[in-house]
């Protein structure tokens, strides 16, 4: 396999991981948690390797997966004195946590290769180059932990669907049921954990955070049913990765940065263009509405001036809209329409509700 | 044996107590009202009965065990606003919530619970509505859904959490005449209930509580003027009736006879 491809494939399989947990932190709004342990798994990392002196160890996993759980116990402790709300405890607890980190590696480990801005950013282009092997097959180390990282995820999720979406959807009936939710909850913080640190070495924390709630984000304006929107974020994601790979590529940019951005492309397009939830279906309902709403109107005001002596003049085409204090133009326009429609007929001068227009302007009276 | 007994039931957030050393006991079969103002602990009261708060002292047995081992026998309906209605799932995926308990953990939902779902969204008529995403209901029919998946839970004893809270009138008689049916069918029902005019003609007993239980017992012995003054204090305005008949108690069963009484907008 050629680097490119290996560190493209690296991408794909990160942005699938992360795309997982992502979709339960986004409907618990709880997507700033990834945020958070995003960056203090990095303190487990540091304390792992103060432990152990040894990079390659896996105590410095198991201590970031830790971090990452402590994190969120640490930020329920601070919301829970009732003096500070949540998402301001997490801004308290996860700078403090990481700036410690941060200290420790400047202070005692800045002659090892653990260094902040590859912990921000990552080194995708790199990853190549730390291989193993595992079943006689020479691999990039990043892919097998970004695969078996995916893996677990897609093991849990199948396994925990049921319970995951009644825990997510209503807490009190999980509790009631006997389904634990504080046990799903800090599951599913040790899987977002997991994750963060097995796709952070490659990606960089913020890539992290982009990948968790991005694609989540996006494929959540394109359906609504949850199974869907979890194979929409991971189709989302690993297109945004490969986009993102390319883009750099085409740039010559940081690899990182330029997923994330695509990451943000994506929500946009899917912002934009989401076929019901979009910005611009959503407008274009609107104007619909607007019009229909318009044209009831005019049907209403035909149907109650109808064989009254001022019919005349209420009901004359072009007398119609002054009536209804309506500008020139958008009168036109209404009666063009509610003609085209089939709702109003010209006879001579004066517009008259056909039968459907009757029944329109019936049934909008009863609102 | 009963369906539910609380005894001396204290339940507290920090040092402030919401419900105050409460006894009370629900026969089986009937259908019970909690009333009584804001902030009077009826939710907890409820919650503190299924396990979802912590109680600082005291117990409350289902059918004479903790509710731990009687969960199977226990439906709920929860307050309607207390999900996110913009959830992507169906109707009918909701209403098949309330099978997980029996399913219990790792096994998965199928064609048993999704007709059991069906079924009951048939009873609360509401299966025509079974695929729709659920953000696209009214307050009316989100409340029904929520009645349907307590039914599929097949319980013994129903708590349900503002039932009527904003469904239009026809929607409120419907729901009344299944909870009738559930205690026809020999069930019990306790209900977390706003409007004390329909008290005494949807409900045959009833608990007034303020902190403190004020009474319980069935609605023509304790539902009386002075009961609930006590659960009202003054916040509670006596239409057309003249005060000071003491224990006289209150509406026959039927709504407009003699007294009329309404909760006056509370400012707590």
């Amino acid at each position: 396999m050629s680097p490119q491809l290996e560190v493209q494939l690296i991408a794909v399989v990160i942005a699938a991981a992360c795309a997982i947990p992502g979709v339960f932190l986004v409907l618990r709004r709880m997507a700033m948690l990834s945020d958070a342990i995003s960056h203090t798994v990095l303190l487990g990392i540091v304390l792992g390797y103060f432990l152990t002196r040894d990079l390659a160890s896996p105590l410095l996993f198991v201590g970031a997966v830790a971090m990452g759980v402590a994190t969120v116990s640490l930020v329920e402790l601070v919301s829970r004195t009732g003096l500070v709300k949540e998402d301001a405890a997490i801004g308290l607890v996860f700078p403090a946590l990481f700036s410690v980190a941060v200290i420790l590696i400047s202070r005692f480990a800045s002659n090892v290769h653990l260094d902040t801005d590859s912990v921000l950013l990552g080194e995708l282009a790199l990853a190549p180059f730390d291989r193993l092997i595992l079943l006689g097959l020479d691999l990039p180390r990043a892919l097998v932990v970004g695969l078996g990282t995916l893996l677990l995820n897609l093991v849990l999720v199948l396994l925990f669907y049921k319970e995951l979406k009644l825990a997510t959807f209503d807490a009190a009936l999980a509790a009631a049921l006997g389904f634990a939710p504080a046990l799903v909850h800090y599951g599913l913080m040790t899987v977002v954990s997991i994750t963060a640190v097995g796709a952070f070495d490659a990606v960089g924390s913020i890539l992290v955070i982009a990948l968790m709630v991005g694609p989540p984000a996006a494929a959540y304006l394109l359906t609504d049913r949850l199974s869907r929107m979890l194979a929409l974020s991971v189709l989302i994601g690993a297109a945004s990765a490969l986009a993102g790979y390319w883009f750099a590529a085409w740039l010559d940019v940081a690899i990182a940065g330029s997923m994330a951005t695509m990451v943000g492309v994506a929500f946009l397009l899917v912002y934009l263009f989401a076929p019901e939830r979009g910005l611009i279906a959503t407008a274009a309902r609107r104007a619909r509405q607007r019009w229909l709403f318009a044209e009831q109107m005019l049907a209403l005001h035909l149907l109650n001036h109808a064989g009254t002596p001022e019919a005349a003049a209420e009901c004359a085409s072009d007398q119609v809209g002054e009536h209804l204090r309506w500008r020139p133009v958008f009168a036109a326009e209404v009666v063009r329409r509610a003609e085209q429609g089939g709702l109003v007929r010209r006879q001579g001068p004066m517009l008259a509700l056909t039968e459907r227009g009757r029944a329109l302007a019936q049934e909008a009276s009863l609102r | 044996m009963n369906a539910l007994d609380i005894t001396d039931l204290t339940v507290a957030y920090r040092d402030k107590p919401v419900l105050w050393d409460i006894d009370m006991s629900v026969p089986a079969g009937t259908l019970m009202a909690i009333v009584g103002p804001n902030g009077a602990g009826k939710t907890t009261l409820i919650k503190a009965t299924l396990g979802l708060v912590r109680p600082a002292a005291g117990q409350t047995l289902i059918f004479g065990r903790p509710y731990a081992e009687q969960r199977r026998l226990v439906g709920y309906v929860p307050q309607r606003g207390s999900v996110d209605w913009d959830f992507p799932t169906s109707v009918l995926d909701v209403v098949m919530m309330g099978r997980y308990g029996s399913l219990g953990w790792l096994r998965r939902p199928g064609q048993r619970e999704r007709a059991l779902a069906l079924e009951a969204l048939e009873k609360v008529r509401m299966a025509d509505f079974a695929s729709r995403q659920i953000s696209q209901l009214s307050g009316g029919q989100q409340q029904r859904v929520f009645l349907a998946r307590a039914l599929v839970q097949d319980a013994q004893i129903y708590f349900m959490d503002e039932p009527f809270q904003g469904v239009d009138a026809v929607t409120e008689r419907a729901i009344v005449a299944l909870l009738q049916d559930l205690r026809a069918s020999g069930k019990t029902v306790v209900v977390v209930h706003h409007d004390l005019q329909t008290v005494p003609e949807y409900f045959d007993w009833v608990t007034l509580i303020n902190v403190r239980r004020i009474a319980s017992g069935p609605v023509a012995e304790v539902f009386t003027e002075a009961n609930l003054r006590a659960t009202y204090g003054g916040r509670i305005a006596f239409l057309g009736h003249s005060e000071g008949t003491g224990d006289r108690v209150l509406g026959t069963g039927k709504r407009g006879l003699g007294t009329e009484y309404a909760e006056t907008a509370n400012a707590d």
